[in-house]
């Protein structure tokens, strides 16, 4: 079984139960970082990580600007900030265009992961009203990373979830509640894992 | 080829584009955050149709102009008045009553872009009631922006943002009362620049800027790499006087620096900081 590095998560219009869902689920052995990005209005003070912070067992908090990964930590992109990673695991900002009309952009964050994680990335896509993630995923695909999609009949919105499975042949389509046990299950591989081999 | 070979590949031909940049023109961009300079060569390669970046490399030497649209690719010059409120609030409310106790005060604003937060410092001062107390000194690399920082034109329509910005900034006066208005664009008052010098300077390659009280610099060190950040970071150090006081922009911070420990925090949402005055080591 192979051992999975770092999880990204995109998602938009009705993250917050998405997220409430998912991210709660995960007990304090999850030994990967968990980088999400939702899009908020720009002028937004996040209350994210601390509504995270408040209700998960791994602790959450907002995403600094070369900060390096931790494992079993949450890490919320700002509101207007793109959210990257860079080749030595720390995280980077940028106020730099939207990218499909979002900053921080879904795409953005999926596309440097998997340059750095390759196949050692896992990407989820959940609900949202637009199709930020899409060439994101396909990306994560392309450099051997898994790729899930949540069901988009469990969607609040499906537009996002469907762009995704539109441009990849995604490996798991879930229903929302079957994610973050999922997610467990894969952190626990890694966990068993004597050697980092394939 | 394996995807980790075309990406050490893809790096080393980045790499070798910068240096071409950096031979050719002088402009430095070789330890800048390295994502986000790819990620802007990038969308110009897509957009010109070059199969990779050292076909762009051979473009760069040879043409000047295209040189030029991929400086503009490389920098990022956004800027507002009063640029998140809640700190020029904190500045007026703890940082300017220290000025206060000095005869005559230096403040630095580097990467100043187009000069809303040089006018924004300004205006602050005058209504404080020490203009003329301060000598104020402008820099930026770019020419061309450091030349709309000297005229201090805006449009029109961003007037409606600064003034709330303004305001939310605990704004004593009428934001009015700061520029006067033609058709399209509003200028800035000429006696707000009556203490501020305007000139070109480059973090990467130009020195210390001498015994400064407050140095600025917001929203620039985000786009350098982590080594380039902490020796621009030792130069403000070096330029600034004991006690002396450095904001940064709001997702900026010294936590992950290597002067964390030189400096005291003033405000650690509004990131203002403080030189100590003994440093324990130097
Ligand atoms: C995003 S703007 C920030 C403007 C303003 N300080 C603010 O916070 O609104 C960044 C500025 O940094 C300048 N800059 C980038 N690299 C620089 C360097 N090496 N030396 C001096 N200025 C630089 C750019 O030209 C640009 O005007």
């Amino acid at each position: 079984m192979k051992k999975y590095e770092a999880v990204v998560i995109g998602v938009s219009a009705g993250g917050l139960a998405a997220l409430d869902a998912i991210l709660p689920t995960l007990d304090a052995s999850f030994m990967m970082p968990v980088l999400v990005v939702q899009h908020l209005s720009p002028d937004m003070e996040s209350y994210l990580p601390l509504h995270l912070n408040m209700r998960c067992a791994l602790h959450a908090k907002e995403a600094e600007d070369k900060e390096s990964l931790r494992p079993g930590t949450i890490y919320v992109a700002p509101p207007n900030y793109h959210l990257m990673v860079e080749e030595d695991k720390t995280m980077a900002l940028s106020a730099q265009a939207r990218v499909n009309f979002s900053r921080p952009s879904v795409d953005v964050l999926f596309e440097t992961a998997a340059e750095v994680f390759c196949d050692r990335l896992v990407g989820v896509v959940l609900t949202g009203a637009n199709s930020d993630g899409a060439a994101g995923l396909a990306k994560i695909k392309q450099f051997g990373g898994l790729t899930i999609v949540q069901d988009p009949a469990t969607a609040e919105v499906d537009a996002m979830p469907k762009a995704a499975l539109k441009s990849t042949a995604v490996d798991y389509v879930l229903p929302l509640d079957c994610i973050g046990p999922f997610l467990q299950t894969l952190a626990r591989q890694g966990l068993h894992e004597s050697s980092p081999g394939e | 080829m394996n995807d980790t070979l075309i990406i050490e590949n893809e790096r080393l031909e980045i790499q070798l584009l910068l240096e071409a940049i950096y031979l050719k023109y002088g402009h430095d961009f070789r330890s800048y955050a390295f994502t986000h300079t790819k990620r802007r060569l990038e969308h110009r390669r897509s957009i010109e149709g070059f199969k990779n970046f050292s076909e762009m490399q051979h473009r760069v030497i040879y043409d000047e102009a295209f040189f030029n649209s991929l400086l503009l690719d490389l920098s990022i010059n956004v800027t507002e008045m009063f640029r998140d409120p809640w700190f020029y609030k904190r500045i007026r409310d703890v940082v300017l009553p220290h000025l206060k106790t000095y005869p005559y005060a230096k403040v630095w604003h580097a990467g100043c872009s187009a000069g809303q937060e040089v006018y924004s410092m300004c205006i602050l001062l005058e209504e404080e009631g020490m203009d003329d107390r301060v000598q104020v000194y402008a820099t930026d690399f770019n020419e061309l922006i450091l030349q709309k920082a000297k005229d201090g034109i805006y449009p029109m329509d961003l007037v409606r943002d600064y003034t709330a910005n303004y305001q939310k900034a605990g704004g004593l006066r009428s934001f009015s009362d700061y520029y006067s208005a033609d058709y399209d664009n509003v200028i800035m008052k000429r006696s707000l620049k009556d203490h501020v010098l305007f000139s070109s300077h480059n973090l990467v390659t130009d020195g210390v800027f001498g015994e400064m009280n407050v140095i600025f610099c917001r929203n620039v060190l985000i786009y350098f790499n982590k080594e380039l950040q902490n020796r621009v970071l030792q130069l403000f150090w070096d330029s600034l006087c004991p006690g002396g006081f450095l904001c940064l922009g709001s997702k900026e911070s010294l936590r992950f620096s290597s002067v964390a420990d030189k400096f005291d925090v003033v405000s650690e949402r509004e990131k203002i900081y403080r030189k100590k005055r003994s440093p324990s080591t130097l």
